[in-house]
């Protein structure tokens, strides 16, 4: 990045504290409607310091990371087999449709009902939100391999894990990266609704707790917390993807379908 | 003889569509040949090839080859894995069949220099034109020492200039490699050009109209292209296809 980019970024940052400061002065809000940005940053650096921040954003994490992985496994498996097998598609076609359709966080009470206030109910709301993506886009992934490769594979006898792992699984990486990009926002969606509807730590409990209290600076510094750990976490996929698939970079983005 | 079809005939059925592709297909393939089969589009040729590899089954009709045949099989596209550089898409059948990486490599390499690509080794197929793409194909086919080589229409994409120098390229293979080829094209003078025999296919459902012995020296340039014989021989083919004739 240029010089010039960077300051021009700043400025923007500049324009949106000076922005925000001047809404506050205009229309006179108190402190519980809208705080000054310093304010929001001193309350963010005290959370920060006496370690209470950190324990949050660590359930949280623990949550999106445990819950994303298993909606990984749990949508990458079936979606090979489904897009392997006409038969299969074809008897789960119905629910799969019913499946992308279901607005999945309503289901979120009812799993907080069913595996009780700790981190396991934000795990499995995690999971189900987290499965439809990978789902979909393994299907599309693995259906993308071109039909010649597959025939070239058959000429030279591969048996059906070495067409996985030379053919299929690397034809569907690009569009998987996609899924799970799209996945880990989806994840840590699903973990602040998991903890809002009832939780005792993370940082959607401390959004709703201190919302509760009025504290309307340590609602922003979770909120602010949040974000940095969605940026964090989509960041580190970003990189695993430019690890493991070098040779797709600059190719321009493959069609990822969203649930 | 090294390969007999006999008298070979494929319907595809999809979804109450009947298409019959090939209709009483019979020729014989010597070692060491250079067989094209030339037709106009649609007419079967890449179906032949399929059956021989043994990539789908014919409705009727039978196919003598030796046991444990083994073919590489150059797609009409160039069919590479994007995800692999040069030497890697090279040595994948011998990946496949368990042989040691530093022997493939060292077989590998070889043919990149057979084929006049030895800087390219690290280099992804998305970085590379065309004709490399059609000559990394090549080399891969060839890794594995097969008994026939397959090529399907393998620079029907390429300008003049190019399809050219591969010709010539490929010429001068398979008089090293001495390598019996069954290629596939609808260009009579790049049959002409490459072959010992042309078979000729009618309009679908394929038929074998004729075969032809070109009797050219086995080592072909590109002055043979305006030489008497070579138009000849062209000409004649251009005859017995049904380009222009309407059902
Ligand atoms: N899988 C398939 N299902 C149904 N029909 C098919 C299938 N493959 C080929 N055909 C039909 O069979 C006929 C012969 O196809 P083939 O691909 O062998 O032709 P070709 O001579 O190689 O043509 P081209 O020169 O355009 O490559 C075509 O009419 C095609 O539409
Ligand atoms: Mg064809």
């Amino acid at each position: 990045m240029n010089r010039k980019i960077i300051f021009q970024q700043i400025l923007v940052f500049i324009l949106f504290v000076l922005l925000w400061k001047s809404v506050i002065f205009i229309f006179k809000f108190p402190e519980f409607i809208l705080p000054q940005p310093e304010t929001v940053f001193i309350e963010w650096y005290f959370l920060l310091k006496s370690g209470l921040l950190l324990n949050h954003t660590l359930v949280t994490l623990y949550e999106t990371i445990a819950g994303f992985i298993i909606g990984v496994l749990l949508g990458l498996i079936p979606g090979y087999f489904i897009a392997k097998s006409k038969q299969v598609e074809q008897t789960l076609s119905p629910y799969l449709v019913a499946l992308q359709t279901a607005p999945k966080i309503a289901l979120a009470p009812l799993i907080v009902i069913w595996f009780g206030f700790g981190p396991l109910s934000k795990i499995v709301i995690v999971a189900l939100i987290v499965f439809f993506p990978i789902l979909v886009n393994t299907i599309v992934g693995i259906r993308s391999v071109d039909k010649n490769l597959l025939d070239l594979m058959k000429i030279c006898k591969a048996t059906r894990l070495q067409i996985f792992r030379f053919v299929e699984l690397p034809a569907a990486l690009p569009v998987l990266f996609a899924a799970f990009k799209t996945g880990i926002t989806l994840a840590v969606i699903g973990a602040v609704v998991g903890e809002f509807i009832g939780a005792n730590s993370g940082l959607g409990y401390l959004t709703i707790y201190a919302a509760g209290l009025m504290n309307t600076p340590q609602v922003f510094v979770a909120i602010l917390q949040l974000t940095v750990l969605g940026i964090v976490l989509y960041l580190i996929i970003d990189v695993l993807e430019s690890l493991m698939i070098p040779w797709y970079k600059n190719k321009g983005e493959k069609d990822v379908v969203r649930s | 003889m090294l390969l007999e079809v006999k008298d070979i005939g494929v319907t595809y059925t999809s979804k109450e569509k009947e298409v019959k592709a090939l209709d009483g297909v019979s020729f014989k393939v010597e070692s060491g040949d250079f067989f094209s089969i030339v037709g106009p589009s649609g007419c079967g040729k890449t179906t032949i090839l399929k059956i021989i590899a043994g990539l789908i089954n014919s409705t009727n009709g039978e196919i003598l080859k030796p046991e444990d045949f083994e073919v590489g099989y150059v797609f009409q596209e160039h069919n590479l894995l994007e995800w692999r550089n040069v030497i890697d898409n090279v040595i994948l059948p011998l990946e496949i069949k368990g042989v040691a990486k530093e022997e493939s490599y060292k077989k590998a390499k070889k043919l990149l220099k057979l084929i006049d690509l030895k800087e390219f080794e690290n280099v992804y197929p998305k970085d590379l034109s065309g004709g490399m793409k059609q000559r990394v194909a090549i080399a891969r086919a060839l890794i594995c020492e097969p008994e026939v080589l397959l090529m399907d229409e393998p620079f029907g994409a390429l300008d003049e200039p190019t399809r050219l120098k591969l010709n010539t390229e490929l010429n001068r293979i398979w008089r090293k490699t001495k390598k019996t080829v069954i290629f596939v094209t609808h260009n009579v003078s790049e049959a002409v050009f490459l072959s010992n025999k042309v078979a000729i296919l009618t309009k679908r459902p394929g038929k074998i109209k004729k075969i032809l012995k070109i009797d050219l020296p086995e080592e072909r340039n590109l002055k043979l292209l305006d030489s008497e014989k070579f138009i000849k021989l062209v000409l004649k083919i251009r005859k017995n296809l049904e380009y222009f004739k309407e059902k």
